[in-house]
């Protein structure tokens, strides 16, 4: 079952994994931060990144906008998603037990699928940029334009969300809510609003990601369960409420899957991400960068 | 057993489930065959819902993962009937017992290694999305190109080997969703039931109780796996196709656990009512938006996700303990 292949189609693969793995470990990295600090699991999290891709596709098919720039206002448009979304409708879910704000979310996540087919039916959307075919080389190794693109632009984005949590003093203020429930609330943070900011800025991640992934995969309404699902594996590999293992999480299954579909076949490449997922929950339950919970 | 099955239900109670019950045996006699398949659903989903609920709803084990075991129990009798021509009641003897492995297999990895929460609900979502691919490739049950049963027009009703009319599966579904809820009363009854939702209230202080929660856990899982299986079996025979990306879907298993949680947790009439509501709600749907001529992809779907949302936010607690406030059916203490 296992083919032979020469040594730089497996670095070119593995690259062009990498750069793709970038670009879910941002997807996943909104659903970590939403996790880590409102303690609410996403589950319209791939619905919500099907939105910002097609935002992405009007805009490029009306009035020719790169997807690159566009990530900007279209992370805007998700952040007032998912500000609303915490708002009004999941703050008062935060008591309440675990599967009923799954039920809550799996709600929105259906109507999501559902208005996106309404509004864009069912055939496969995709972005054609001019340098939709360009490439470079490093010696062997010959590396997508737009994989390139996206995976940079990734970093740039997640490095800079690292800064906002490290030195803003909102930024500050919502680890302590993720930290310290009661403390948070004792010195006079407003908690709820801060849990509504956490959710805005997640979304804004994946709506950011969003973007880019339309450079490199087609659009249609049913991707969103199956990109939450990814979300999940991401995250839980590389902990969940871990920041920088969101984006470890995203390269290792970028990789995993580029090389297990060139090896054997890509219809059960995702197998190997399930099962990546499956032996880090049994002899790593926390993630490879996550931190044991109390 | 039937004292204890029958105390503390008061005589209302009783005039209305034999009403109930007579209600749907009397069915058939009425009903034509869309209304009959639009029943064998709910009563589908209300003992599915009943199966999910033991590890949920009593024993606090969210499983998301469910179309897994409904899954393994139809291949495994769709299997032995298409390649040994081996009937559904002896191929149950079967399906159940690779079905109750599985569960032990996912059970003893979550519970051993301490998975619990929202890691053991993406755990059991893993192990069914695993299936699924892996059955995809498997190409002894057909791959992703499906596993058909052979159907040829029926004039008369075969029982044994489940080949038959609307009517027949109506009458096996109802029996095996009857049976489901005796088994589900007396299980809260018993022993194991008390146990079952000390274990939900508060893990470790049903084990400082000397509560064995690792093998009540098991149970529940072993329990709701095997029962679920009986679905799958029912599942193949009467759609008498199974694709993986349908069976084992995601989608499946949140199909299979809306109706519990909207009927109501833990309850023994939510997964029934559940499964009544929600596909009342959807058939309703599909009639009016037919009627207005309003058939767009999705448009269903859009407001069935809107009433879901309504439901959840307004009845935290699911449908049916409200009805019961409604009905003056509150257990009397």
């Amino acid at each position: 079952m296992v083919r032979s292949v020469p040594l730089d189609v497996y670095l070119n693969v593995a690259v062009s994994g990498l750069l793709t793995g970038l670009v879910y470990g941002l997807m996943a990295l909104g659903l970590s931060v939403i996790f880590g600090v409102v303690r609410v699991v996403n589950f319209a999290h791939g619905e919500m990144m099907t939105i910002a891709m097609y935002l992405a596709i009007v805009l490029f098919q009306t009035f020719k906008l790169d997807p690159l720039i566009m990530m900007v206002p279209i992370a805007g448009v998700l952040f007032a998603l998912g500000y609303v979304m915490q708002a009004g409708l999941i703050n008062p879910f935060i008591d309440r037990p675990e599967h009923s704000q799954f039920m809550l979310l799996v709600a929105i996540a259906i109507i999501m699928v559902n208005v996106l087919l309404l509004v864009f039916g069912p055939d496969a959307r995709s972005v054609q940029t001019s340098y939709a075919f360009d490439s470079f080389a490093f010696g062997p190794i010959i590396v997508d334009a737009t994989k390139l693109y996206a995976g940079c632009a990734a970093i740039v984005v997640a490095t800079a969300l690292f800064a906002f949590f490290r030195f803003s003093f909102v930024g500050k203020a919502i680890r302590a809510c993720a930290d310290n429930y009661t403390g948070a609330l004792v010195v006079g943070l407003n908690v709820k609003r801060l849990y509504s900011l956490t959710f805005g800025i997640g979304a804004a991640c994946v709506g950011a990601a969003g973007a880019m992934l339309t450079l490199i995969i087609d659009v249609t309404p049913p991707l969103g369960p199956q990109y939450t699902l990814l979300a999940f594996v991401i995250v839980i590999t590389g902990g969940l409420g871990s920041m920088p293992g969101a984006l470890i999480g995203g390269v290792l299954i970028g990789m995993t899957e580029a090389l297990a579909g060139l090896l054997f076949t890509p219809s059960a490449k995702s197998m190997f991400a399930f099962a990546i997922l499956v032996l880090v929950l049994l002899f790593r339950p926390q993630g490879i960068l996550g931190k044991r919970a109390a | 057993m039937m004292a204890r099955l029958t105390a503390g239900v008061s005589g209302r109670s009783w005039v209305l489930i034999a009403a109930l019950l007579l209600a749907l045996i009397a069915v058939p006699f009425f009903a034509n065959d869309y209304l009959l398949t639009v029943l064998i659903l709910i009563l589908y989903l209300a003992y599915t819902g009943q199966a999910w609920n033991i590890m949920m709803g009593f024993a606090g084990q969210l499983s998301l993962g469910h179309a897994i075991y409904v899954g393994l129990g139809a291949y495994t009798a769709a299997a032995l009937y298409v390649h040994f021509g081996i009937a559904p009641w002896i191929g149950l003897l079967a399906a159940v017992p690779v079905a109750m492995a599985c569960g032990a297999i996912i059970g003893f990895l979550a519970f051993r290694f301490g998975v619990a929460g929202v890691y053991f609900a993406i755990l059991t979502i893993a192990f069914a999305e695993f299936a699924r691919i892996g059955f995809d490739h498997i190409s002894y049950t057909g791959g992703s190109a499906g596993l058909f049963l052979p159907v040829t027009q029926y004039t008369q009703n075969d029982l044994w080997n489940l080949r038959g009319r609307p009517i027949m599966f109506y009458y096996v579904i109802l029996a095996l969703t009857v049976a489901a809820f005796l088994f589900c009363h007396a299980l809260l009854r018993s022993r194991i039931g008390y146990f079952w939702f000390a274990i939900r209230e508060d893990e470790v202080a049903a084990r400082a109780l000397g509560i064995d929660t690792f093998r009540y856990k098991m149970a529940a899982v072993v329990i709701s796996a095997g029962m679920t299986a009986v679905a799958g079996v029912f599942f193949a025979f009467y759609y008498n196709n199974l694709f993986p990306e349908q069976v084992f879907h995601i989608s499946r298993s949140i199909e299979l656990i809306l109706a519990p949680i909207i009927g109501g947790i833990g309850t023994l009439f939510g997964p029934a009512i559940g499964a009544f509501v929600l596909t009342g709600l959807s058939e309703t749907m599909t009639e009016v938006l037919h009627r207005f001529g309003f058939e767009f992809p999705g448009a269903k779907q859009v407001f069935y996700g809107v009433c879901l949302l309504i439901v959840v936010v307004a009845l935290p607690d699911g449908i049916w303990p409200w009805l019961m406030r409604r009905l003056g059916l509150e257990r009397r203490t």
